[in-house]
């Protein structure tokens, strides 16, 4: 960085090839640095770090007084609680159980959120935004991050207060010792839908599933590049593909999720081997 | 005389073989703090003044690392107490509880830091998502932060089951019944039964070393809550303090 100090103070000489910069007070030696730039790291941030460990310690020591760790009765075999519920950071995947089976909502997809985390800063290709806090100059990423934790908080916290006996919706004010009736609500897959509707033979309804099931991520994979160019031409194919699998199948969950609660489909492909 | 005294003590040979330099009172002695301690000298010597500013990282990946130094200190004292045998562990928390002096409060730190943890993981990494920090040069470093979190997730869910009470047998029964789903290689998941898999040889049976949560299974998830995952964690902890200090501060650090 030009100083102006530098060059009031000490004007190069245009003979020599090196020069006088600044005069700095200090007793250690400052090396492609801005003057004044740092400080020492003791005391200034360690004590900033002593400070937080402090608190934190304090903070716990206080919370512990009022909340005690939960210890149930002896383990039992026998005896299933009901509801049974999965530590609160696996509710989300727990309650995506009501949306999917348990291969892809227990396996599958934990697995598709790791990795789909891990490969992030390999396809987010925007060049902007590092070092400070921004939305206005990522907007799409930040969109993804918060989708994704916004599904995995709300089924968190549906998981913890909405969900009672045979994890069945018990709204703060139902009965939560009463079991509901499951009978009021016929989950069906979404070909037997289409046979009702259309008159159409249940092999016709599955077709049409199946291509709607293809044409969502082929549709999802064609629409971007053909009327989003820019996006893809600054991934390349590669970065692209990769990102937009998960990105149509995070999209899915929340697609499956709301055509679960309002529609009560339960599967929209049927296969001999998987239902999704 | 006090002066004196103290001028005494720091010039013994045993004195200064453990303190190499002063009371990091001047300059050169708070370079010589940082860089010849191993606990401090994951640090820079020098700091940018902007980076003492919390409203950058909040502490956040600070805070996550001494709730895990805290799980491993009351992990530890717990562990004097407790056997891994499922005629014993129930007991043994309840002589915890009940009976050992300071055993609930250690319990209970315990328990609300790994939740602490939990969360604090979660607060670094959206804190570094919104910043951009996991762009180039640094996108390895938040794949092993990756690894950090589902390593922490793992290490919780292991550590559940140890109270050996109902809470944490059926978390555990049901959380094992899911790898029973995986494709190919899970009793009842898709192609597991064409591919000959049975529930003596899935992936279930190996993470409980039996057809159901047992004292196999209590044996494994205490090996794995106790040494394995702290390990694994530390190495990667090390990898991720190392890079950060290799690829450099994203922010005004």
């Amino acid at each position: 960085m030009e100083n102006k100090a530098v060059r009031e103070i000490f004007p190069r000489d245009a003979k020599k090839s090196y020069g006088l910069v600044e005069l700095m007070k200090g007793a250690s030696p400052i090396v492609r640095k801005e003057p004044e730039d740092t400080v020492y790291t003791w005391p200034n941030l360690i004590m900033i770090e002593l400070i937080c460990a402090l608190l934190v310690t304090a903070a716990l020591i206080l919370l512990v007084q009022f909340e005690h760790a939960p210890l149930r009765s002896l383990a039992d075999p026998s005896t299933t609680p009901n509801p049974m519920r999965a530590p609160w950071y696996f509710l989300g995947l727990q309650e995506i159980l009501v949306y999917f089976d348990p291969w892809y909502a227990g396996v599958v997809l934990p697995g598709m959120i790791i990795v789909g985390l891990m490969i992030f800063p390999y396809v987010d290709t925007n060049p902007k935004g590092v070092g400070y806090y921004t939305y206005s100059e990522r907007k799409f990423a930040v969109f993804n991050y918060s989708f994704g934790f916004a599904l995995w908080w709300i089924t968190i916290v549906i998981g913890t207060y909405l969900r009672g006996l045979d994890w069945q919706w018990y709204w703060p004010w139902s009965d939560k010792l009463a079991h509901m009736n499951p009978a009021l609500v016929t989950l069906v897959p979404l070909h037997i839908v289409f046979v009702n509707l259309l008159h159409v033979s249940k092999d016709v309804a599955k077709g049409f599933c199946d291509i709607i099931f293809l044409g969502y991520f082929a549709v999802g994979m064609l629409i971007p590049y053909f009327f989003m160019r820019k996006f893809y031409d600054s991934m390349g194919a590669g970065r692209y593909i990769t990102f937009m699998i998960f990105f149509l199948s995070m999209m899915g969950v929340g697609l499956k999720i709301i055509l679960r609660l309002l529609f009560n489909i339960k599967y929209i492909v049927v296969t001999p081997w998987i239902n999704v | 005389m006090l002066e004196k005294m103290k001028e005494k003590v720091v010039q013994t040979q045993l004195f200064k073989s453990v303190f190499r330099h002063g009371y990091p009172d001047n300059e050169l002695n708070q370079a010589y703090v940082v860089f010849s301690n191993i606990f401090l000298h994951i640090h820079p010597v020098k700091v940018r003044r902007s980076a003492l500013r919390m409203r950058y990282t909040f502490c956040l990946g600070g805070i996550t690392l001494f709730l895990f130094i805290m799980l491993a200190v009351t992990g530890i004292w717990l562990m004097f107490y407790y056997t891994p045998y499922t005629g014993l562990a129930y007991k043994n928390i309840k002589d915890i509880q009940f009976v050992i002096f300071g055993g609930n409060l250690m319990r209970d730190l315990h328990r609300f830091a790994a939740h602490g943890m939990v969360l604090f993981v979660w607060l670094h990494m959206t804190r570094v998502f919104l910043t951009g920090a996991y762009k180039a040069p640094r996108e390895f470093n938040w794949v092993v932060g990756v690894v950090l979190l589902v390593n922490t997730l793992i290490l919780s869910w292991t550590g559940y089951l140890l109270p050996w009470d109902q809470l944490a047998y059926w978390a555990v029964t049901v959380g094992t019944k899911m790898a029973s789903y995986t494709p190919f290689i899970g009793q009842n998941g898709p192609w597991g039964a064409q591919l000959g898999v049975n529930p003596t040889n899935d992936l279930m049976f190996m993470m409980i070393g039996g057809t159901v949560v047992g004292q196999n299974a209590l044996i494994r998830f205490y090996v794995l809550h106790c040494v394995v995952l702290p390990l694994v964690v530390t190495v990667f902890l090390a990898v991720h303090f190392w890079r950060i200090r290799k690829d450099g501060f994203s922010g005004p650090l």
